[in-house]
């Protein structure tokens, strides 16, 4: 299905500046292949060796979080936003 | 290549000496060292960014000749020399109270409260909030914002009005009544989200990688932020005489706070200004969201992120940043992280406020109720000396309580009625 991603500043390098890209897939695991395809190297970034989402990354599909979903499994429907940030905190 | 979060405020133009004797960003995860700058996420991993420095030698007596406030320990933050003559709140060095009727009650034999509701605006917020405002000038920020679940609005609204900066704040829009005006009094952007916590935390977060000039002092200049958390830890030193407690029981949000007193005892151990000695660390949650609590007991290091559900609003981060760290500390220094049910919590308000006379929030009241807790399952030794962080003031939480106490007798004004209630 074909999504807009939103790409972080720390990744924009990537993208050639560009804060908004589109690409297509069925779930989360298949949009960030189709980014690495246009990308290289994006990829590497979000997920680590093991094939998992980073530690300090948070993808967001639809304003959710995929950690609450299906993780990298999560579909992606057609005309989704799917966002990538970084994780920060407040609090004590 | 560094992870800017926007392209100004920048580092281009940064005076000498602007961030004290910090020397750079280093990554938690990695190691990937960044120049100084409006940067927090590692450019190679995403991991937190955390100060560096080459601390020059400090002595007690230079830190008692300091003022009365957080910047006696300037030496050891990302601050300038002149940060005094910058127009700020002056927070901290607030009152290390020893509290023998609370210890009584708990079964604690040398028990003290850090009591950080007495800060400018009542809670520890104004203590980091200073040491980004710092940053934020040092920057070249125009806007001083953060995403808040309450008494960091109040911090960065106050602290923003006083340095003359705008300011910004965003909160989730059912948050308390009294933290809402607490922070629109100071400031007339004041923004209430429809959502939780994390919901206005991945705003924030998208509009300072969209927004030229913003400095959210929980985001992109979190790495001097949190760094102000470490003067709790000093002033406890200090203030018991140079010497390190033997526990510590502390809030979990992010867990930031409780990584920074681990650093700043370290600290002071490498420099000489205490005796090195064992310590240990306690973190306390509430059961509506103690993501890191139930990660500590299940004995494992992946936290596994809630959606929150607790009256303790300003502990309520479902996914916390800094969870890891936490269970590290704990676990290395022989410590816990415990959690406690909202009843409890509020147990814990009425319990500090009758033995102390201290009215702590929700956050205060969850530290006493996860340190009785601890105590009751063997996890806290009531035999040694213990602290425990009062973070905020219970004005701030009104609701949590109020049906908990009330009048004990509602009489006619003479002096028969008064005697019928037997008081």
């Amino acid at each position: 299905m074909a999504v807009s991603v939103r790409i972080p500043t720390i990744l924009r390098t990537y993208t050639g500046g560009e804060s908004e890209v589109s690409a297509t897939g069925a779930n989360v695991a298949e949009i960030l292949d189709d980014l690495d395809a246009n990308f290289a190297g994006i990829k590497g970034r979000i997920v680590d060796e093991d094939g998992k989402l980073r530690r300090f990354v948070n993808v967001y599909v639809n304003n959710d979080d995929v950690r609450f979903e299906q993780d990298l499994a999560t579909p992606t429907p057609d005309g989704a936003e799917v966002s990538v940030i970084p994780a920060v905190a407040g609090g004590c | 290549m560094s992870a800017a979060v926007t392209e100004a405020p920048g580092t281009s133009g940064l005076r000498e000496g602007a961030f004290g004797h910090a020397t750079s960003l280093a990554c938690r995860e990695c190691g990937h060292k960044v120049d100084l700058g409006p940067f927090y996420a590692c450019p190679e991993c995403f991991g937190p960014l955390e100060i560096s420095y080459d601390f020059p030698a400090v002595t007690r007596e230079e830190i008692e000749a300091g003022p009365p406030n957080i910047w006696r320990y300037k030496a050891l933050l990302p601050v300038p020399t002149d940060i005094e003559s910058s127009p700020n709140t002056e927070p901290g060095f607030t009152r290390l109270l020893k509290a023998d009727n609370l210890g009584a009650e708990l079964g604690i034999t040398n028990l003290w409260v850090k009591d950080d509701s007495t800060n400018p605006t009542n809670s520890f917020k104004d203590r980091v909030v200073a040491c980004a405002l710092s940053a934020a000038r040092e920057l070249g920020a125009k806007v001083f914002a953060c995403p808040s679940t309450g008494n960091l609005a109040n911090a960065v609204a106050a602290a923003g009005a006083r340095a003359g900066i705008k300011t910004v704040v965003f909160i989730p829009s059912n948050l308390e009544q009294p933290k809402q005006v607490n922070s629109a009094i100071f400031t007339e952007n004041l923004v209430a989200v429809d959502g939780n916590y994390d919901d206005v935390n991945k705003l924030a977060s998208e509009i300072a990688g969209e927004e030229e000039g913003w400095a959210f002092v929980n985001v992109n200049v979190r790495p001097y932020y949190a760094e102000g958390s470490k003067t709790l830890g000093y002033e406890i030193a200090e203030q018991l005489g140079w010497r390190l407690p033997d526990q510590v029981v502390i809030p979990v949000a992010s867990g930031s706070q409780l990584t920074k007193v681990d650093k700043s005892f370290q600290e002071l151990i490498k420099l000489g200004l205490v005796e090195d000695k064992p310590y240990r660390i306690f973190g306390a949650q509430a059961e509506g969201c103690g993501p890191v609590a139930t990660a500590f007991k299940a004995g494992t290091d992946a936290i596994r992120p809630v959606k929150p559900d607790t009256i303790a609003k300003s502990l309520a981060i479902g996914n916390p940043a800094d969870g890891i760290y936490v269970l590290d500390i704990a676990r290395r220094t022989g410590g816990a992280v415990e959690q406690v049910t909202d009843e409890e919590i509020r147990a814990g308000i009425v319990q500090l406020a009758r033995t102390e006379g201290i009215f702590t929030e929700t956050a205060g009241g969850t530290t006493v109720a996860v340190t009785r807790k601890l105590v009751e399952t063997g996890q806290l030794d009531p035999n040694l000396e213990t602290v425990v962080i009062n973070t905020g003031h219970g004005l701030k939480t009104l609701d949590a309580v109020s049906g908990q106490v009330s009048a004990a007798a509602t009489i006619a004004p003479t002096y028969a009625a008064f005697k019928a209630t037997g008081l």
